[in-house]
C-alpha cells in the first residue's frame, strides 16, 4: 500500500516521494491507462491506414473500444495514487463502466454520420477526441482532491467544443462550438472561484481534509453557491440551462447524444460524490438549494419542452427535466440516494441514446428533425417508431420499462428523507412530461402526412447499437441483480 | 507575507476582477473580448488561491500549485476558443455575437 497519506500542510515533499511505490499498483488506473493506450493505437492506426481505406478505421476503433470496456469490468485494486489526488474503489470502477458502455452505443450510432463524404478524412478524431474527453471524465471521477477534479473536468470539456464543431459545412454546428467553449469556460471559472474560497477556508484540496475541517460559515456557504453554479452549467441545471437547447441543436446528433447523456452522467456522478462526502458534514446547507434547483429544473425545464417542434431541441429540454429527476437521488442524501443516481444514469443511457439513435438514423436516411415531419412514420417505418415509442416511454416513466423502476428508486430515496412535497411535484412533472412525449408518438401512429420519412434500412452498426439499447432498456429494468448490485457497492462505498 | 499590505485588499482586487469579468462576459459584443473577460475570472481565481496561500498557510504549496495548473488550463481553452472563434469568423466575416444568433432560445 502507498504509505502516504494526504494531511494538512503535508503536500510539499512526501508526495514526490516514489520510492516505496511499485508500478503493480498504477493498474488501480486500469481504466485510464486502457483508454490512453486506445487513444495512442487510434492515433497509429490513422497514420497506417492510406486515404482511400480510412473507413475501416470505424470497425477497428468500435472493436477496440470494445475490448476496452469489456476490460474495465474485470474487478479494480482499491487504493489511493499520487499522495491522495487519485482514488480508486468499486463504485469509481463502476460508474466508469456504465459510461463505456454509453459511448460504444454511442461510436456504434456515429458510422452512418461518420461515413458521409465530408467526414471521411476525419474519422480518426472524431474518435481520438472522444476518448480523450472520456479519459479526462474517468480521472474526474476518480480525483480525490479538487486539483485533479478541476483538471479532468477540462480534459472531458474542452475537445467536446471541437466535437461540437466538428461539421464543416453547417455553420450552426460552428456556432454550436463557440457557445459550448464560452459557458463552458465561464462556468469553470465560476466553479472555481468557489473552489478558491473553500481552499481559503480550510486550507486544503483535498477531500478528505477539508471533510474533516469545513465547518458552516458564510465564506463557505459563498464558494459552495459558486461551485453549485458551476457544476449546474455542467449538469445543465435551470436556471443554468441556457447553453444547453442551443448547443444541442447545433452540434452532429451523434455529439448531441454525447453530451446529453454521457457527459452530464459524468458529471453528476462526480457532483453527488463531492455531496456526499466533502459536503457531508454540511447537509442542512446544501439541501435546501439542491431542492430549489431541483424542483426549478423540473418545472421550467418541462415547461419548454411543451412548446418545441425540432427533436433535438426537444430532447434537450426532456434531458434537463431528467436531470432535475437526478437531484432527487442527491436530497436522499444516503446509499439508496447513491445508487438510484448511478441506476437512473444506467437506464437513462439505453433510453436516450435509443431515442437519439432512432432521431440520428432518420436524420441520415431523409434530413427530417422536426416533430410534424414524423407524422404518419409508423406506416413506412414501425419497427422505428416502435423503439421510438418504446424509449420516449421508459424516458416518461411508465411501469413496464426500466425508466420506470429508475424513476421509482429515485422518488423513494427522496421520500426516505422526508420531502414528500417535493415527491407530489416530480409526480406531477412526470405527469406533464407524458404529455410531451405521446406528442411525438401521436405524431408517429395517428397523424397522417402525405410525404411520411420514406422507408429505409438502417445500417447493422446502427441496428446493433438500437437492439443493445432495447435489451438494456427492458433487462436493466426486470433483472433486479443488476440494482442489487449497484446498491451492495454502493452500501460499502459509503459507510 | 507581504510588507504593509493586508489580505482584504488582495480579495478585494479579485473580487473585483471576478465581477468585472462576469460583467464582460454579458455585456460585451466581440467574441474575443468575451474570452478576455473570461480571463480576468480565471485570474482572480489565481489571485485568491495564491494569497489564501501566501498568508493563511504559508507552509505549503497547494493554492500556488492549483494557480499553476488554473494557468496551463486556461491556455488550453483559450487556444481552442480562438480555433473556434476563427472558425466562426471564416463562415461569417465577423466575430460579433449579435450574429451567431442563427440558434436561439
Amino acid at each position: 500500500m502507498l504509505s502516504y497519506s494526504p494531511s494538512l500542510g503535508g503536500g510539499r515533499g512526501e508526495a514526490l516521494k516514489f520510492g516505496d511505490m511499485n508500478l503493480s499498483q498504477f493498474l488501480m488506473m486500469r481504466h485510464e491507462l486502457l483508454l490512453t493506450a486506445a487513444a495512442l493505437i487510434i492515433l497509429i492506426a490513422e497514420i497506417a491506414t492510406a486515404d482511400s481505406a480510412k473507413r475501416k478505421l470505424i470497425p477497428f476503433t468500435i472493436a477496440l473500444f470494445a475490448m476496452v470496456t469489456v476490460a474495465g469490468f474485470f474487478p479494480v485494486p482499491e487504493g489511493t495514487l499520487f499522495g491522495g489526488s487519485y482514488q480508486s474503489n468499486p463504485l469509481t470502477a463502476l460508474m466508469k463502466n456504465v459510461l463505456n458502455i454509453g459511448v460504444l452505443i454511442i461510436f456504434l450510432q456515429a458510422e452512418g454520420w461518420l461515413k458521409r463524404p465530408e467526414n471521411s478524412d476525419r474519422i480518426s478524431e472524431y474518435f481520438l477526441l472522444t476518448v480523450s474527453t472520456l479519459i479526462g471524465m474517468n480521472f474526474m471521477i476518480s480525483s480525490g482532491d479538487f486539483l485533479m477534479f478541476y483538471i479532468g473536468l477540462e480534459t472531458a470539456t474542452i475537445p467536446i467544443a471541437g466535437l461540437a464543431a466538428f461539421d464543416r459545412i453547417r455553420s450552426r454546428s460552428a456556432e454550436a462550438g463557440i457557445k459550448l467553449i464560452l459557458s463552458s469556460a465561464l462556468s469553470s471559472g465560476v466553479l472555481l472561484f468557489g473552489l478558491s474560497l473553500i481552499y481559503g477556508v480550510t486550507g486544503s484540496i483535498y477531500f478528505t481534509d477539508i471533510a474533516q475541517t469545513i465547518t458552516s460559515n458564510s465564506m463557505v456557504a459563498l464558494g459552495f453557491i459558486f461551485f453549485v453554479s458551476g457544476m449546474g452549467f455542467k449538469i445543465s441545471l435551470v436556471p443554468f440551462h441556457f447553453w444547453t437547447a442551443d448547443v444541442y441543436e447545433g452540434a452532429p446528433i451523434n455529439v448531441t447524444s454525447y453530451l446529453s447523456v454521457i457527459s452530464k452522467g459524468a458529471a453528476s456522478f462526480i457532483f453527488t460524490i463531492i455531496l456526499f462526502t466533502v459536503f457531508k458534514t454540511l447537509t442542512e446547507m446544501w439541501k435546501p438549494v439542491i431542492y430549489t434547483l431541483a424542483v426549478f429544473t423540473m418545472t421550467v425545464a418541462n415547461l419548454f419542452a411543451l412548446r418545441q417542434q425540432n427533436m433535438k431541441r426537444f430532447l434537450a429540454f426532456s434531458s434537463i427535466a431528467q436531470a432535475g429527476f437526478l437531484l432527487l437521488g442527491i436530497l436522499g442524501n444516503n446509499d439508496l440516494g447513491m445508487s438510484a443516481v448511478v441506476y437512473f444514469v444506467l437506464i437513462y443511457i439505453f433510453t436516450n441514446l435509443g431515442a437519439f439513435g432512432v432521431v440520428e438514423a432518420i436524420s441520415n436516411a431523409s434530413g427530417v428533425e422536426t416533430i410534424d415531419g414524423y407524422n404518419g412514420m409508423y406506416k413506412t417505418n414501425p419497427k422505428l417508431s416502435l423503439l421510438m415509442t418504446l424509449a420516449l416511454f421508459s424516458l416518461a416513466g411508465i411501469p413496464p420499462v426500466a425508466g420506470f423502476f429508475g424513476k421509482f428508486f429515485l422518488f423513494t430515496a427522496a421520500a426516505g428523507s422526508g420531502y414528500y412535497i417535493l415527491v407530489l411535484i416530480a409526480v406531477l412533472n412526470a405527469t406533464v412530461s407524458l404529455y410531451y412525449y405521446l406528442r411525438v408518438v401521436r405524431a408517429m401512429f395517428i397523424e397522417k402526412s402525405d410525404n411520411p420519412v420514406p422507408t429505409f434500412k438502417s445500417s447493422a452498426y446502427m441496428r446493433t447499437a438500437l437492439i443493445i439499447c432495447v435489451a438494456g432498456i427492458f433487462a436493466v429494468g426486470f433483472a433486479s441483480v443488476i440494482f442489487d448490485t449497484i446498491r451492495e457497492i454502493s452500501q460499502n462505498f459509503l459507510y | 507575507m507581504i510588507e504593509g499590505i493586508p489580505i482584504q485588499h488582495f480579495l478585494i482586487v479579485s473580487t473585483i476582477m471576478f465581477f468585472i469579468g462576469i460583467a464582460g462576459f454579458i455585456m460585451r459584443r466581440n467574441l474575443i473580448t468575451i474570452l478576455m473577460a473570461i480571463e480576468l475570472i480565471l485570474n482572480s481565481v489565481n489571485i485568491n488561491f495564491v494569497i489564501f496561500n501566501r498568508y493563511l498557510y504559508p507552509d505549503q504549496l497547494q493554492g500556488h500549485f492549483f494557480a499553476i495548473f488554473v494557468v496551463g488550463i486556461a491556455a488550453a481553452e483559450a487556444s481552442v476558443a480562438i480555433a473556434l472563434i476563427i472558425n466562426i469568423y471564416r463562415k461569417l466575416k465577423n466575430i460579433d455575437v449579435e450574429n451567431v444568433n442563427e440558434l436561439r432560445y
